[in-house]
């Protein structure tokens, strides 16, 4: 069939095209000597000058790491990971004596995120959408390798209160709350990947949200990986207390190498009473080459606690990149009426292979979950939907949707579901439904018919396919995500 | 386990005296059935498959051969009484009393495997050899897949103690008129029994099929039941399993097919659950046009459990398949629903539908549903659907505003609800049989007895 033969020949155009993404930045880096023990854990605690109660967590999230294996229920293949080929703590050398102010931030470094679209200014407009002079801007944590670069628009934030910091600066001037929280959602013996971050993380972003505060502009993290052979293990936590509300965003990237390199990061968020937590997450790591060769390991563990009434959290990411992609943002619905949303589109190309999906585990009455996951495979891909919806018995009235919906382009790809559903409460709902199939001939054929290339037809019935999650995306992403799924997707499908 | 020491000196004292021990070909069987055995144990919820099914309640029953009864009157059911082939089995033995082949039509040969054994080992071991085993990997799928090659002890637990069974072929192009059924009656208090029901249905032919599983006084029963069947180009085969044992039961079924081209393959499996109830479905569409329509329902309460497992396997292009399961849990009952359609990357022009849905009628009932997709080729229409939920308020108001009583408002609802799996089955006396029995599984679940033939609403 000739539209096939197209899109053949088309993933492969896209799929020689380079990694914008994928430039190395010559910067003078700190580096912890490879391999892993207890040292370079003590090491890493050292290093950013920790309190003995943050060591003592990390050796037994370490002690507990050795006990475990790692998991292999996912459907995604990839050589065993010797994690003693790596080092665990990689910081740019200028950092060392953290700069006071933007002023003082390697100018090395602020190119290397101006060439990554991030502005590292405070500027209140941001690029793309000038002349939108009312915009909100955008707060940056920009996390290079295993350290915190500079945070932007902290002085505004803390106006209203808000804590936005490095996860380090946080440790250091709010250990009351680190300690209350942190490993409070995702316990250091969570899993294989979740231990291994309690051990060795090294920086990520801190939220902190007052009672009643709406956070005036869109927080969001910046995570480039730089190095060669490291991992990247950062930490984020998110607090919103009662009545407040963030939306919060993040990307990444890293250059192109022929390496694996490791990601294992734990992001924690706790909603109380009548807040709302909103995550975009727009993930863009190097995937690897057209024969599979490099690119990120992404194994990460995401977690919400809608601890208080009426309290939401709502995850939406795109996923793009990353040669693997383990990752499954989930909700624990403990406050009565809390709601928890999971949007998502995964774009599988080449050899990637990601395994992806969210857990939404109902505790408190008239809880409710939605879940809306668009997967999309092409060349020799694998995506695999993967997702738990939990009814306890106390959960009178909870409610949930489910609806996942996969897309193939190519006959050497595949596309998977596997959707739990567990109820124990007789006045709960639970609806679930999925689809696979390809784009259809026939609206192919609608759209050329009306004057479109195959090329803008595809694009146009994809973007259509994806909407009901792009839409969720805050708009200073939309622009981004909506680039990403045109140059993964625009020219492989037609 | 002290389950599996158990087996393995019931293996040492009873092999020895098995029908056709000593013949080359039976012993090879056994000996593979027990190494498999051996290599996979029992499986435990580690094993992806045995999840939401628990098999350490194999611990506590008897796990030697079944002792029947001594009663000898005992009603026997029928989708067609009087007018059909039937073998009858007490306790896992073959009952030649009971049964009553008839006459078959040229072509078609109906036999209990023992006899069959008894006849001609060799020639036994052959008829055997014939049948799909069920995988425990289908060799497709991505990464470790932990779980692999560990699920299928059970199954070779039943080849090991191979002895008992029926075998049923049908000639190319013979239709058989009358429906084959196969009736097991618990009547012992405990023990074990490892029949093997084979199928074979050569190209062109048709038959219809009903397995009966019921107690008759039966207690703590252990039936570990695999089937094997064949469904040969343009053939047709519907099957129906009814099993309806005792509370205090388990019942552990394996059913492998492989469907040739343009052949269907029609499966309808009825349970009401027991201690442990699971039927583990495996279709495999290896023709082009090869077709399968496979549905259940269940109606448990107590503490019974049912588990209804399936895997429809698309091998090759242009077949369809379909699959509707849906059932009522009360009381302290659980259920759970595992459905996975693999799609294989040559099996373009795939049609795969597969719907799942359970009403929980109180508050400690519990349901496990995991509907799969594993999809390598792309030019493919699949879903699947799966819900869980109560009774609809809104449909019980209108009836209740009718001057119908809550109660027989809740029963015309749940009839509604299961009716609609019965109407997938193709033969009008499975059908009917099976509306019957949701019928008396619904009176018993709720007190009332609803003819959804019949005007209810009185106009």
């Amino acid at each position: 069939m000739a539209a096939t033969e197209q899109t053949v020949e088309q993933v492969r155009a896209v799929t020689e095209q380079k990694y914008k993404y994928g430039f190395t930045t010559e910067i003078e880096s700190d580096l912890a000597p490879k391999g892993l023990n207890e040292d370079i854990v003590r090491f890493i605690s050292a290093k950013k000058g920790e309190p003995e109660w943050l060591l003592e967590w990390r050796l037994q999230a370490y002690r507990h790491w050795l006990t475990m294996e790692e998991p292999t229920w996912a459907m995604v293949d990839f050589p065993k990971i010797d994690y003693q080929d790596s080092h665990y703590y990689a910081a740019p050398k200028a950092a060392k004596d953290k700069p006071k102010s933007l002023d003082e931030v390697d100018p090395e470094l602020l190119a290397t995120y101006e060439k990554l679209g991030i502005p590292l200014k405070e500027q209140a407009i941001l690029a793309g959408v000038e002349g939108a002079g009312e915009m909100p801007a955008v707060a940056v944590d920009a996390v290079f390798d295993s350290v915190s670069v500079a945070t932007t628009f902290k002085k505004k934030l803390e106006e209203k209160g808000i804590i936005f910091c490095s996860i380090s600066e946080a440790i250091r001037e709010h250990p009351e709350l680190v300690r209350k929280y942190m490993g409070s959602v995702v316990p250091y013996s969570d899993n294989y990947y979740a231990t291994l971050n309690s051990a060795v993380f090294t920086d990520g972003s801190f939220v902190y949200i007052p009672k009643g505060v709406r956070c005036p502009m869109e927080l969001s993290t910046y995570f480039r990986i730089n190095a060669s052979n490291t991992g990247q293990f950062e930490r984020t936590l998110i607090i919103a207390d009662e009545g407040s509300y963030v939306s919060y965003l993040e990307g990444c990237t890293a250059p192109m190498r022929d390496e694996n390199q490791l990601h294992a990061a734990v992001v924690e968020l706790v909603a109380m009473d009548d807040a709302t937590i909103k995550y975009s997450t727009v993930q863009n790591w190097y995937p690897g080459d057209e024969n599979g060769k490099g690119g990120i390991y992404n194994f990460v563990t995401k977690r919400g606690a809608c601890r208080g009434k009426n309290s939401k959290i709502s995850w939406t990411q795109v996923e793009t990149g990353s040669a693997i992609t383990w990752k499954y943002p989930s909700c624990i619905l403990q406050g009565d009426n809390s709601v928890g949303e999971f949007y998502s589109v995964a774009i599988t190309n080449n050899y990637q292979q990601a395994d992806t999906g969210t857990k939404m585990i109902h505790i408190g009455k008239n809880t409710r979950s939605t879940i809306v996951a668009k997967g999309i495979s092409a060349g020799k891909a694998q995506s695999t939907y993967r997702g738990l919806v939990r009814i306890l018995p106390k959960a009178e009235g909870a409610r949930n949707y489910t609806q996942c919906d996969s897309l193939l382009i190519g006959d050497k790809c595949g596309a998977h579901t596997v959707p739990y559903i567990e109820s124990r409460n007789r006045t709960a709902r639970v609806e679930h439904e999925a689809t696979t199939a390809k784009i259809s001939e026939d609206q192919l054929f609608y759209c050329r018919a009306r004057g479109l290339s195959e090329e803008d037809a595809v694009g146009l019935i994809v973007n259509g396919f994806c909407r009901e999650v792009l839409k969720e995306l805050p708009m200073e992403f939309a622009v981004e995500a909506q680039k990403l799924v045109a140059i993964s997707l625009e020219g492989s499908v037609g | 386990m002290a389950a599996i020491a158990t087996l393995k000196d019931l293996y040492e004292t009873l092999s020895p005296g098995l029908p056709g021990a000593g013949a080359a070909g039976l012993d090879r069987l056994r000996a593979d059935g027990y190494a498999r055995f051996l290599a996979d144990g029992i499986p435990t919820p580690k094993v992806e498959g045995w999840k939401y099914t628990n098999l350490r309640d194999l611990a506590g029953v008897s796990l030697a051969p079944a002792q029947p009864a001594a009663n000898t009157d005992i009603d026997l059911p029928s989708v067609a009484p009087g007018e059909t082939h039937r073998l009858v089995f007490v306790d896992g033995r073959f009952n030649a009393a009971l049964s009553a082949v008839g006459t078959l039509p040229q072509g078609v040969t109906l036999d209990s495997l023992r006899g069959l054994i008894e006849a001609s080992p060799a020639y036994a071991a052959e008829v055997l050899d014939r049948f799909p085993a069920p995988k425990s990997d289908t060799g497709l799928r991505v990464g470790p897949n932990p779980g692999r090659g560990q699920a299928l002890g059970l199954v070779g637990l039943n080849g090991a103690f191979l002895a008992e069974g029926a075998v049923l072929t049908v000639g190319e192009g013979v239709k058989l008129a009358q429906p084959v059924e196969f009736v097991f009656i618990a009547t012992a208090t405990d023990g074990a029994w490892h029949p093997r029901l084979l199928i074979d249905v050569a190209a062109g032919g048709e038959v219809t099929v009903a397995e009966h599983h019921v107690a008759r006084g039966g207690g703590a029963t252990f039936a570990n039941i695999v089937s094997g069947v064949r469904v040969g180009e343009g053939a047709i085969l519907r099957h129906a399993k009814f099993q309806e044992e005792a509370e205090t039961a388990l019942h552990l079924a394996s059913v492998t097919a492989t469907v040739a081209a343009s052949a269907t393959y029609e499966t309808f499996v009825l349970t009401t659950g027991g201690r442990l109830a699971r039927t583990d479905v495996q279709v495999r569409l290896e023709g082009s046009g090869a077709q399968t329509r496979v549905s259940g329902t269940y109606g448990v309460d107590g503490s019974r459990h049912a588990d209804f497992t399936s895997l429809i396997d698309h091998v090759a292009a242009n077949c369809t398949s379909r699959e509707v399961v849906k059932g009522v849990i009360d009381g302290r009952g659980r259920a759970v629903f595992q459905g996975k359609i693999i799609v294989r990357p040559d099996a373009q022009k795939t049609d795969g539908h597969q719907l799942n849905r359970a009403l929980l009628l109180s508050d400690t009932a519990e349901i496990d549903a995991k509907p799969e997709l594993e999809i390598y080729a792309d030019d493919v229409k699949c879903s699947h659907g799966a819900t869980a939920g109560e009774l609809d308020e809104e449909a019980l108001f209108y009836l209740r505003a009718r001057g119908i009583p809550a109660d027989t408002a809740r029963a015309l609802l749940i009839a509604a609800f299961l009716d609609e799996v019965a109407e997938e089955i193709g033969d009008e006396r499975l059908r009917g049989h099976a509306m019957a029995r949701i019928q008396e599984r619904i009176g018993r679940l709720t007190g009332i007895t609803v003819d959804t033939d019949a005007t209810v609403l009185g106009e």
